[in-house]
Order: C-alpha cells, then sequence, then structure tokens
C-alpha cells in the first residue's frame, strides 16, 4: 500500500492538498495540532497512487510519499 | 622602510590601507573623500583590488557589510551626506559583528554645506547616527603619518571586536600634503570561524538583527553591551603636551589639534602653562587622559558649534572650569587666533 | 518503499513563520529541494529580506544573512564580489524589492552581478498587515489604500520581470507562479535555470513568482489561488522575458 505521510504538527490547514489530490482522498481530519491546526487524513489510504502531488503543493514540506514497489 | 614620500592625506590612507590587506573598496564619490575611490581604482589591477563604484552611499555601506561578513578586510570612504546615508547600516554591523571600516573625512554641514574642514560629524560618529544601542572605536589622526597608521589600526580593532571602526579625518587632513614614511605591509591574522564562506566542514553560520521576542532580544543586546564594555576598557586612546605643569589645557583633535599645537607654541613663549590633551580615541572617549588634570581651566576647540565639549564637560570634576571656542562654515582659525582666546580666559 | 517525496535535506525542523497557504513556502521549499539535489548547502550563502520571510535564515542548515530591508542586492554584491565560486542567492518581496530596494535592485542588474535573485509578488506587504505595495493592483484594497490603490494618488503597479529583461546585465528574467501542481514545477525549474546562470558569467539571473497571500487579501487559500488566476496574472503575465542563450558571457 502506498503511504502519505502527514507531519501532524507542522500542518496549518490550508487545504491545497485536499483540493489538488486527483484521488480526492484528502480531507481536514478531526484532531488538532498544537498550533490550532487540523491537519488532513487520507482516506482510504488504499486508493492512493502515490502522485506527489499533495507533498507538492504543501507549503510546509510536511507531506512525505512512499511508493509500495 | 625609512624613506619619505610627499603624499596627500587620501592617497597615504588609501595606499596605507592596501598595505594593511584591504583588498575590497566599496565607495561613492564625494568631496573631500574622492582620492581615496580613485586610488583604489587606479591600483586596482596592479594589487589585485576589488573596487565598486556602488551607487549611493546606502548601498556602499552595505556593500562592505556584505564583503566584512564573509571575514575580508573592506573599507569605504564618505563625507558628512554620504555618512549619514550610511547610519543604518552602522547600526547593522555593529548588531551583526561585522568587521569594516569607514573612512568618514568631515566637511562643513549641516546638508549639503561646504567642502572645507570641519568637525561637525563628531557627535554623528561618536555618539552613533544610527538608531539603537550601540557604539564603534572612533579613532582621529591629526598628521598624514599618523592617518596611515591609525587606519591599519582599524582593520586589526575592527577584527579584534568584530565591530565596525571609523577613522574619522577631516578636509584638511585628507586634502593637505605632508612627509610620510608609509607603514609596511600587514597580514591579517584572526578567527575568522563566525564567516559566511559556506558551510564545508562546519556548522552553518547564521547573521540576523531581527529578534526573536524580547527575552532574546533583551540578551542579544546584553551580549553587545559586553562588547562595548571591552572595547571602552581596553582602547583609549591619547596623547598629552605639557600638561602636568600647565594652568590653561587645550582640548582638541584633528586638524585642530595642530593649531592648539601651534597656540600653546605661542602661550609658552608669552609666558603662559598652556598644556595639550588631544584625544586620538574619540570613542572610547580618553578618560584617562585627564586624570590628575581636575584643577585645571580647560578651552575646547573645534570646528564646529561645540561637540566634543560636552564630553569634556562630563568627564572632567568643575564643567564650570570648561570652556569653548571654534569656528563655523570651514574657517580653520589660525594659533594666534586660539592664543587670543586663551588670553582673554584671563587665567594667570 | 520507493521514496516519491521527502522532506529537504536542509531543512531545520523550525516551523515556519508564513500564514497557512503562503507561497513563500512553496517557494522555500522548491529552493531546499534545489539545494540538496544540486549540493549547495556547503558552498553557498543565502541573503535574506525584511518581510515575511525574514527568519528563512533558520529554516536551512545553511551559512545566511538577514539583510536590512532593500539592502539584499548590495549584501549579497559584497558578498558574491568576496566569493565569486561561492553560490549567492537573493530572496525578497515586493516592499523589498520594489518599493525600499528599487536602487539596489536596479544597481546590482546594472552591474551585471552574478547572482541569483527570487522576487516573491503577492501584490502586498504581508509582514507589516497587510498594507499597499508599488505592486498592488490598481482599486485593490489594502489597509493603506482602503479604498483601492488609484491612480492619482499611488501610481502603477510595477512589473519587475519586464523591467529586468531590459537590462543589459540581467541574463534571465521569468515569471512563473505557484497555484497549481504544474506551475509548482515550472517554477522549480525556473529557479534551477537561475541557481545554475550564476556560474556562467553572464550576470543577474532573476524569477518572480506571483504568490497567494491569504491573509493579506482576505481569502482563504484555495480562493487566493484563484485570485492569482483571476487577478494577478492579466497585469503580471507569466512568461521568460528574457533567455540566457541571447546573452554572452562578460
Amino acid at each position: 500500500m502506498n503511504q502519505v505521510v502527514i507531519n501532524f504538527d507542522l500542518c496549518k490547514e490550508c487545504g491545497y492538498c485536499v483540493n489538488f489530490c486527483p484521488k480526492k482522498i484528502i480531507a481536514i481530519g478531526s484532531k488538532i495540532n498544537k498550533r490550532g491546526y487540523y491537519p488532513p487524513v487520507i482516506e482510504p489510504m488504499e486508493a492512493c497512487i502515490a502522485c506527489g502531488t499533495c507533498a507538492k503543493v504543501c507549503p510546509e514540506a510536511a507531506i512525505e510519499v512512499y511508493k509500495d514497489i | 622602510m625609512g624613506e619619505k614620500v610627499f603624499l596627500q592625506g587620501n592617497v597615504a590612507l588609501a595606499e596605507s590601507a592596501i598595505r594593511a590587506g584591504c583588498k575590497y573598496f566599496f565607495g561613492y564619490p564625494i568631496t573631500p573623500s574622492s582620492e581615496v575611490p580613485e586610488y583604489y581604482a587606479r591600483k586596482a589591477q596592479e594589487e589585485g583590488l576589488v573596487f565598486v563604484q556602488g551607487e549611493t552611499e546606502v548601498a556602499c555601506f552595505n556593500m562592505i557589510a556584505g564583503t566584512a561578513a564573509t571575514g575580508k578586510r573592506v573599507m569605504t570612504a564618505t563625507a558628512g551626506p554620504g555618512f549619514s546615508l550610511g547610519q543604518e547600516a552602522m547600526s547593522y554591523m555593529a548588531a551583526a559583528g561585522l568587521p569594516a571600516v569607514v573612512v568618514e573625512v568631515m566637511r562643513p554641514g549641516p546638508a549639503d554645506g561646504e567642502i572645507l574642514a570641519s568637525q561637525g560629524d563628531y557627535f554623528q560618529a561618536v555618539k552613533g547616527g544610527g538608531h539603537g544601542d550601540y557604539n564603534t572605536l572612533v579613532l582621529a589622526p591629526c598628521s598624514v603619518q599618523e592617518m596611515c597608521e591609525l587606519i591599519q589600526d582599524c582593520f586589526e580593532l575592527a577584527e579584534k571586536y568584530r565591530n565596525p571602526v571609523i577613522l574619522l579625518s577631516d578636509a584638511l587632513l585628507a586634502k593637505m600634503r605632508e612627509n610620510v614614511e608609509l607603514p609596511g605591509r600587514k597580514e591579517q591574522n584572526c578567527d575568522l570561524s563566525w564567516a559566511l564562506t559556506g558551510c564545508a566542514g562546519r556548522k552553518h553560520n547564521v547573521m540576523t538583527t531581527c529578534g526573536d521576542g524580547a527575552a532574546q532580544w533583551e540578551k542579544f543586546n546584553l551580549d553587545l553591551q559586553e562588547k562595548f564594555a571591552k572595547i571602552k576598557a581596553n582602547e583609549e586612546r591619547w596623547e598629552n603636551y605639557q600638561t602636568e605643569d600647565a594652568d590653561i589645557i587645550l582640548v582638541a583633535y584633528g586638524s585642530m589639534a595642530r593649531v592648539a599645537m601651534g597656540a600653546m607654541k605661542l602661550a609658552r613663549e608669552a609666558g603662559l602653562k598652556v598644556g595639550l590633551v588631544r584625544p586620538i580615541s574619540l570613542w572610547p572617549f580618553p578618560v584617562k587622559a585627564f586624570e590628575g588634570l581636575g584643577d585645571k581651566t580647560f578651552l575646547v576647540t573645534e570646528l564646529s558649534a561645540g561637540q566634543m565639549v560636552e564630553d569634556v564637560k562630563l568627564t572632567v570634576p568643575h564643567k564650570e572650569n570648561v570652556y569653548f571656542y571654534g569656528r563655523l562654515g570651514g574657517f580653520v582659525p589660525s594659533p594666534k587666533e586660539i592664543f587670543e582666546q586663551i588670553k582673554k580666559l584671563g587665567v594667570k | 518503499m520507493k521514496t516519491i517525496y521527502k522532506r529537504p535535506e536542509v531543512f531545520t525542523d523550525v516551523n515556519t513563520s508564513y500564514c497557512g497557504g503562503c507561497g513563500h513556502g512553496i517557494v522555500n521549499k522548491l529552493i531546499a529541494e534545489l539545494i540538496d539535489e544540486m549540493e549547495l548547502r556547503e558552498k553557498g550563502i543565502l541573503v535574506w529580506p525584511i518581510g515575511c520571510s525574514v527568519y528563512a535564515d533558520k529554516y536551512y542548515k545553511m551559512d545566511a544573512i538577514c539583510a536590512l530591508h532593500g539592502r539584499a542586492p548590495a549584501l549579497a554584491t559584497g558578498i558574491k564580489r568576496s566569493l565569486p565560486d561561492k553560490f549567492v542567492m537573493v530572496y525578497q518581496g515586493d516592499g523589498d524589492m520594489v518599493s525600499e530596494g528599487m536602487a539596489e535592485i536596479m544597481h546590482a542588474a546594472v552591474r551585471a552581478e552574478n547572482f541569483s535573485v527570487i522576487f516573491i509578488n503577492n501584490a502586498i506587504y504581508g509582514m507589516t498587515g497587510g498594507q499597499m505595495a508599488p505592486t498592488t493592483l490598481l482599486g485593490q484594497v489594502t489597509s493603506t489604500s482602503p479604498y483601492g490603490r488609484a491612480v492619482a494618488s499611488s501610481g502603477y503597479p510595477v512589473n519587475m520581470a519586464e523591467i529586468m529583461a531590459n537590462m543589459p546585465g540581467v541574463c534571465y528574467s521569468e515569471r512563473v507562479t505557484v497555484n497549481t501542481p504544474q506551475r509548482i514545477t515550472a517554477t522549480k525549474k525556473a529557479l534551477k535555470k537561475a541557481f545554475e546562470l550564476q556560474f556562467e558569467n553572464k550576470g543577474l539571473s532573476f524569477v518572480e513568482v506571483l504568490s497567494p497571500c491569504p491573509t493579506g487579501w482576505g481569502k482563504k487559500p484555495i480562493d487566493a489561488m484563484k485570485m492569482v488566476d483571476e487577478q494577478l496574472i492579466p497585469i503580471y503575465p507569466l512568461g521568460a522575458f528574457k533567455s540566457p542563450e541571447e546573452v554572452p558571457a562578460k
């Protein structure tokens, strides 16, 4: 399964990853981080194609993407 | 060594700076300092110098900050209006620990003024024309020979304390020609681990003067104050002439010190016991020069409306015994004129 | 697992001071990627401005200096003339470059200084709370143009990429933006070109990046990205205004 790892406390909830994910599997989460933002969650992770778009648009370099090979 | 050459002040200063290993010069032409950049431009190829005529003094003062940040010896030369433009950068260099040397050749202000001799930038140079709590060493020569020696000291002192240093000259010193024995070549010899050179083999260096909250910024300032306290404790320079038996003490620096020496001679010939305290470091003000002279009468002479006189009054125990005589507009009084002022004091 | 994207090595752990959705964040990240890929970390000095990116010196494990407002090109001149073999990057916003520092950037171009300049244009003064910039659009409401920027009082927006392209001392000038993944890729390509050019002795390389400013424009980040398309690009067209192939080495 491909993996998208969000650095929970770096996120500022800008919504770019949510907006640009081609599979529309990213949504704003419900857990608050220490800066008061709600980082995104990927659901279902199985649908992730590891395109890296979310990592590309994130202004905080808070997203890492790994492809299962 | 030993050979004397007849050189203009600005030219001798530039040659001495080159011999001190100052290969970088960024400057904007302004009378009466332009011979300094012109000399650097002429000698650039022969001596392997980097000379850039910056677009404004604002830019030049920031260019020397950049080169100083890389650990190289660097200088600019300017006059009053240009020195005013550089004040933000003076504050910056003192804060960031950048050891650049600034030559300020005073001319009469305020504003555009004249291009003759003046000492009207004392407050600006000594108290600091930039914002915030900072200081810079200020050295004031009184002859072309002394200017050659002091400019070389400026680079060492700037590196010793990681602080900008001002060499305070004036139109007369800059333009007059005297016999000088030029100083020899000096090598830079100081710790440069703090410099920006690319962080291969070491932790990266970051220079910033932007505060990050009161606690951090207070600590930053207290560290700076410690630096200035060290300079103050160790770098007072002065020369006293016949002060031990004097009743009247002239206090003068730079060009005016030469006039004062002449006046002192006339006074002594007339039987008056006159001495001279000649500050060489204007910051730190040479408080030690005045030790034991508390009971004397002082006549401070400056080419201004009275600036150093305030520091003399702060230094001596009886400020009511401190008198002032100055000229403005670019007039330089003769020794006789000062001698008349000495007589007017009516001190027996 | 194959790594598709990992946080750049040169980044420290410091959380940036940028607002959520800020274009600075995206560009800072691209710079970090290029520093890693081009192995510039130990060979370079970054020169930061006064503006929203004032603390960027803390984000990279690399020699850096934060210049006085507007003076980065002058500071960088002093650094690059001292260390011509090192990589020197100048990064400025619209207040820093186009207002306070207009003389410094123009004369760095006059002198054909061999460093790479990144200009972040968000048509506003972000750090100081949203005042008008020289790049603010006509009619745009800011805290110092509360009724919209008007020509009579404040003149016209300034097109820096075009101005730079007209300078003989500039070998490369391109305007890009970061409001889509494709455009982010194109921005990285432009930055890389600018970084490589400084070692070809052809003069100044210049990349202007139109950036969303959600806080300053009073918009959600996604809407700020739309505003770049709808309002900024018509005034600040994307494209290369000067290509280095036209410029000989000095």
